[in-house]
């Protein structure tokens, strides 16, 4: 029964990964794109939760953390980007 | 250490000595001197087995060179090796002693001149004396090189290059193909040692390496020995100064193929193959040599082309006399073997005057400036020792009374003449020819010595043609061909002494037997009217008559054309072969990488495909595999339709994006897997790749910005889904045909054994920690070499971007 209802919330994860990759190929501007990418990070997330619940294994904790890192030094890296055109500046007084 | 292989050693000591001696006496003393007593003294050594061998005894010395692949340095004499011995370290001295006159004190590189000499010196006493195949093979071609460096002595000039590319090219081909035959040969009988190749004759002839084997080695012997149509390098070898010419191209070198033939004989000779080879392309080379000689202008031209003749007069001899081991041993032996010691006999007149020859024509080159016919004559009365000496050794050549060249000759009559009634081998039907060629080729010996004495030394003296005054050569220089022109004469009148003590030996050496047939070689000058007598007072009659309407009949030899002329050949081969191997590479090195990928795959694709297909290799087997979740499934779906959307990207970006997306549904596969380690490690090295990736794209030139599809390709399409199905059939059946247990079982340990819990990073660190090192050496590596393409850049190239 627990393992049905998991199934479900990783369908509907699917369904809303899917939804993000229509905006990152359809986006209008590239913050709507980056935006999406976040978002699928965060889907993916709680896709691997709900998956080590169904392995009943506590290994994956640490790709958890690493893809919430990741997304995050990510969507800071495309905002610099969009902001001001490189990711890293150099010194200013070079 | 035995003495006998000193006698070959002691040439290769000395040339290191050479270059320090050059230096320290340049002006004072001709290097010359100190080389004189070398080969002075191993002759007179030599001399001392000369009782020895010719009791019938041989004299075997061995050290150990790897004993353990059977190679040992061997010195074995009897009385084949003898008579090349004694002629190598005699002529030798001869020539060295003509050298000291005829090369410069001042002008020349002497070091290099008696380095290479002495190499040469001692590679070929080497080569007589080697037992063991390998070792003469060492030998054979330590001739070789020392010959290259000795006709491109004078190498500022381009015609001493080309002779010495050339004569390399040919000598070393054969050389090879020698090589092989012997390795066949060692491969029948199991043995290195010629000695013990001997015991297993029948073995050797029922083997069916037999002919390829005498074929190889044949063409080794040829190509050395300027045979037809290997001659070609000889005359472009005249380059070479006098003294190397003389020696190496008259007396030793080219006599390396004969020895050759006769060392084999025992092992070879007897055989349809062997007779026929050796007998008809020595009957070729000496009709051609001898027409070709005519038509020379250059005295050492001239004298090139008539050793490639008298060479095959030597071959044909030893072929002729290879029946006599067809027939065995018994009363009539010693008419067969009469061919084999005409050619020793011959070997070694041949020797004497034609070096005495090309000594004569040093002479004249050094003392006028010209050796072209066209310009010399007349100088007769200026040069009157000269001219002595060229009548005594061109009158030999042409095999007359009372020179040691009228014996052989005669003798080499008999023995055409014996084999031509020989009725084996099909000499029944064509056997007529040997004696009609070998008479025509002698006619024109007769012609082109004649020419050599007489169009040089009489007619009218054209002194403005010279480009110095002709005058009488230092005593020096005449005393080597004086001496070579007083053996030919004291060998015509005391021939048997000769006989006696070298050539009997020598025949036992190369028909083994003949001995308990008790053969005796009685030379006479004279016995009878007998039809070789009336042969040659035929060349002598038809000689004089061409000779004296030389002009009239000149013309056929501009009937011949330039195309088949061999040289052309050669040139042309060379010509073309190199444009052609050219257009070959350019068609296949593009310079495209996607060529290369393509040859790449297309050759993994026939070789493992064909493997599978031909071989049966394909095996599947279902019966371990898992079942298939729906995780699985729609993680593979997603992975596919990604990876396809690399391939049908219009845009480079998107190809990038479904790049990344590949790498992170891999992740997932880890995950579903179970392997959270590489499923870290991916992602993060995902991410990395991907940023890199669009870093890159991000710096494409402006210019020629595409965003376009990748190009369709037939063969590409078929290349790549025969690669992938091919690949996948592998990793089926390999997962099919799981042959052992996996040995994962032990790792499971890894608490126990490594007090770790993560396997994986137990497996890492621990029980294979050594890979990871050198996994860190790999990042460390590429960590720097990226550092090092960023910051050092060539100075010229940064002015180029600041513009």
């Amino acid at each position: 029964m627990f393992d049905i209802l998991l199934l479900i919330c990783l369908c509907l994860i699917a369904v809303s990964i899917l939804a993000c990759i229509y905006r990152i190929i359809k986006g209008t501007s590239m913050p709507d794109r980056v935006i999406a990418l976040d978002t699928i990070g965060i889907n993916l997330i709680a896709a691997i939760a709900i998956f080590s619940v169904l392995l009943h294994t506590r290994a994956f904790f640490e790709v958890i953390l690493l893809i919430g890192i990741l997304s995050f030094v990510g969507t800071i890296a495309f905002a610099r980007f969009i902001e001001r055109g490189v990711v890293i500046e150099r010194k200013r007084d070079q | 250490m035995p003495w006998l292989h000193a006698v070959i050693l002691v040439p290769f000591l000395f040339a290191i000595i050479v270059p320090f001696l050059f230096k320290r006496l340049k002006r004072k003393v001709h290097t010359g001197w100190f080389v004189f007593f070398i080969p002075l003294f191993l002759f007179i050594y030599l001399l001392n087995f000369i009782p020895v061998i010719a009791n019938g005894s041989t004299v075997y010395h061995t050290l150990p060179w790897i004993p353990s692949l059977g190679i040992n340095f061997t010195a074995y004499l009897d009385g084949l090796g003898l008579i090349f011995s004694l002629l190598i370290t005699g002529i030798g001295a001869l020539v060295v002693l003509y050298s000291i006159y005829y090369m410069s004190k001042e002008k020349e590189a002497l070091h290099n001149f008696y380095v290479y000499l002495l190499l040469f010196m001692g590679a070929m006493l080497g080569l007589v004396f080697s037992d063991n195949i390998l070792v003469l093979y060492v030998f054979w071609e330590l001739t070789s090189i020392s010959s290259f460096l000795l006709i491109a002595y004078w190498y500022q000039r381009k015609k001493s290059r080309y002779g010495a590319q050339k004569s390399m090219l040919i000598t070393i081909f054969g050389g090879l193909a020698m090589l092989s035959g012997f390795i066949m040969l060692s491969m029948i009988t199991n043995t290195f040692s010629i000695r013990e190749m001997l015991t297993k004759v029948d073995l050797i002839a029922q083997d069916t390496l037999f002919l390829p084997a005498m074929i190889l080695i044949l063409v080794g012997a040829f190509t050395k020995s300027a045979q037809f149509p290997f001659s070609i390098w000889l005359p472009d070898a005249m380059e070479a100064p006098t003294p190397v010419s003389a020696y190496l191209h008259s007396a030793t070198m080219v006599k390396a193929g004969i020895y050759l033939v006769a060392r084999f004989t025992p092992i070879f000779g007897g055989s349809f193959e062997w007779f026929w080879l050796v007998s008809g392309v020595g009957i070729v080379t000496l009709i051609y040599g001898s027409i070709t000689a005519v038509r020379q202008t250059d005295l050492k031209a001239l004298l090139a082309y008539s050793t490639i003749s008298q060479l095959g007069l030597i071959m044909s001899l030893l072929g002729l006399g290879s029946a006599t081991l067809y027939y065995g041993y018994g009363d009539d032996t010693t008419m067969y073997t009469v061919a084999i010691t005409a050619s020793l006999f011959h070997l070694i007149n041949h020797s004497t005057f034609k070096g005495s020859l090309f000594m004569v024509v040093g002479i004249i080159d050094h003392e006028t400036g010209t050796r072209d016919i066209r310009k010399l004559g007349g100088l007769m009365n200026l040069m009157p020792i000269s001219f002595t000496l060229m009548v005594i050794g061109s009158l030999s050549m042409a095999g007359l009374p009372p020179f040691n060249g009228f014996l052989s000759k005669e003798m080499f009559f008999t023995g055409v003449l014996n084999s031509a009634e020989l009725p084996i081998f099909g000499m029944q039907k064509v056997g007529f020819l040997f004696p009609v060629i070998a008479w025509v080729a002698s006619v024109f010996t007769f012609i082109y010595c004649m020419i050599l004495i007489l169009k040089t030394f009489t007619g009218k003296y054209q002194p403005e043609k010279l480009e110095k005054k002709a005058h009488e050569a230092p005593i020096g220089m005449l005393i080597p061909p004086l001496i070579l022109a007083s053996l030919v004469i004291v060998m015509f009148f005391f021939p048997n002494v000769i006989s006696k003590y070298l050539l009997v030996p020598a025949i036992m050496a190369i028909v083994p037997g003949a001995a308990e047939a008790g053969v005796e070689v009685k030379i006479s000058a004279w016995h009878g009217f007998n039809t070789e007598l009336f042969m040659t007072i035929g060349v002598v009659g038809l000689g004089s008559l061409l000779f004296l309407y030389l002009r009239k009949w000149y013309w056929m030899y501009r009937l011949v054309p330039e195309v088949i002329m061999l040289n052309k050949a050669y040139d042309a081969a060379l010509e073309k072969l190199e444009p052609a191997s050219l257009r070959f590479t350019k068609r296949y090195m593009t310079g495209f990488i996607r060529d290369y990928l393509l040859y790449i795959f297309a050759f993994i694709l026939l070789v493992v495909g064909g493997f599978l297909i031909f071989l049966n290799g394909f095996f599947y087997d279902g019966s371990n595999n898992a079942p298939i979740s729906v995780y699985e499934v729609v993680l593979i779906l997603a992975i596919a339709i990604a990876a396809l959307g690399v391939l049908f990207a219009r845009s480079r970006l998107t190809a990038i994006i479904s790049v990344g997306a590949v790498g992170y549904i891999v992740s997932m596969l880890f995950v579903v897997f179970r392997a959270p380690d590489l499923a870290l490690t991916q992602l993060v090295v995902e991410t990395v790749s991907v940023a890199l990736f669009l870093l890159c794209f991000y710096h494409l030139p402006e210019l020629r910005k595409e965003f376009s599809r990748v190009r369709f390709r037939a063969t590409n399409l078929i290349i790549s889904l025969g690669l992938g199905s091919v690949v996948t059939l592998i990793a089926l059946s390999a997962q099919g045909n799981r042959s052992f247990e996996p040995i994962s079982s032990y790792f499971e340990n890894s608490y126990e054994l490594a007090g770790a819990k993560n396997m994986v990073n137990a497996i890492l660190v621990d029980f294979r920690g050594m890979d990871t090192l050198l996994e860190i050496l790999v990042l460390t590596i590429a960590g720097l070499g990226v550092y090092t393409l960023i910051k050092l850049r060539i100075t010229g190239r940064d002015k180029n971007e600041a513009e």
